[in-house]
């Protein structure tokens, strides 16, 4: 589990806003925001998974690594297990919890911690393992900006696309 | 936290609801974006090659937190900016390239205080659920002029 800085900025969210097709210019416009009740540039409600950028623990952002790491096990294919079987990891459900929007100039703390875990019998991969990841968002005062529950699924073995 | 609510909890009834198209013949292109976006680079969702001879899947497809973002942009177009105190949804059914996708907001319950429950789901172009979650929006409790 990792602690880092995720520092909001504005092309973040351009980038972000226009990944989902958005047409909303409290994303971008901040003329048209500031004259908004929302006072400026806001964030959509699930750019805080970009933090995944700044978090150095997470293979997956796209910086090189040195010395190289292997290749991470696709969300989606197969990936042998030590017994030599494949399974997959899946990510379940995701829940964000509002305290306040993020706003450009934000430097927030990012702090994942494990939350439950649990398993149940599935029909078509086997054994499913739950396990929860919860991660809090606190501005420079170390007051909560929001909280993101992920819920991630390993199945015994691969299941369809 | 003030947000820029386009309609009061006055202005819904429990069952009310809304949908509309949040993406239309979903290219790999935007798939590539929101790659960038994110900073998820799992090659499932962008590397054909890897997706279908690696991972033995049809083709690449998209992340389910784009999926979650595309539904997200009902719930701000409906509800206004700023307003959302929770969102949260279970990944289904994954979304291939070429799929276009209906959200649709249903209003779950209304508390006093102006807050609004709203159950989602998020539908591809068979009817078939990609998400399902809900959410909840801090609304002014009476009409907005």
């Amino acid at each position: 589990m990792s602690d880092h800085e995720f520092p909001v900025e504005r092309t973040g969210i351009l980038n972000f806003a226009a990944a989902l097709g958005e047409t909303n210019r409290i994303y971008w416009d901040e003329e048209y925001a500031k004259a908004t009740p929302v006072g400026g540039v806001i964030a959509p409600p699930t750019f805080a998974v970009s933090s995944a950028l700044w978090n150095p623990s997470y293979a997956l952002r796209g910086i090189r690594q040195i010395p190289a790491q292997p290749e991470p096990p696709p969300e989606g294919g197969a990936r042998k297990s030590g017994r030599g079987g494949s399974s997959r990891l899946l990510h379940g459900e995701q829940r964000f919890e509002y305290h306040q929007p993020l706003r450009p100039g934000m430097r927030l703390a990012v702090r994942t911690r494990p939350g439950r875990s649990w398993q149940k019998e599935g029909k078509r991969g086997g054994t499913l393992r739950f396990s929860e990841s919860v991660t809090e968002f606190r501005d420079e005062r170390g007051e909560l900006v929001m909280t993101a529950t992920g819920v991630s699924i390993i199945t015994e073995r691969a299941v369809g696309g | 936290m003030q947000g820029n609510p386009k309609l009061s909890a006055a202005d819904l009834a429990v069952g009310a609801s809304r949908e509309q198209v949040v993406v239309e013949n979903l290219s790999r292109t935007q798939i590539v974006m929101y790659a960038g976006a994110s900073g998820d680079f799992n090659p499932i969702h962008h590397d054909e090659v890897f997706a279908t001879k690696g991972a033995g899947v049809p083709s690449v497809f998209a992340h389910g937190m784009l999926t979650m973002g595309l539904t997200g942009t009902l719930l701000t177009d409906w509800l206004g900016d700023g307003v959302l105190r929770a969102f949260g949804v279970r990944f289904v059914r994954q979304v291939w390239p070429g799929d276009t996708l209906t959200a649709k907001g249903t209003v779950r319950s209304i508390a006093p205080d102006g807050r609004v429950e709203i159950e989602l789901v998020t539908t591809n172009q068979h009817g078939e659920p990609v998400v399902a979650g809900d959410a909840v929006a801090l609304l002014p409790v009476s009409s907005i002029g």
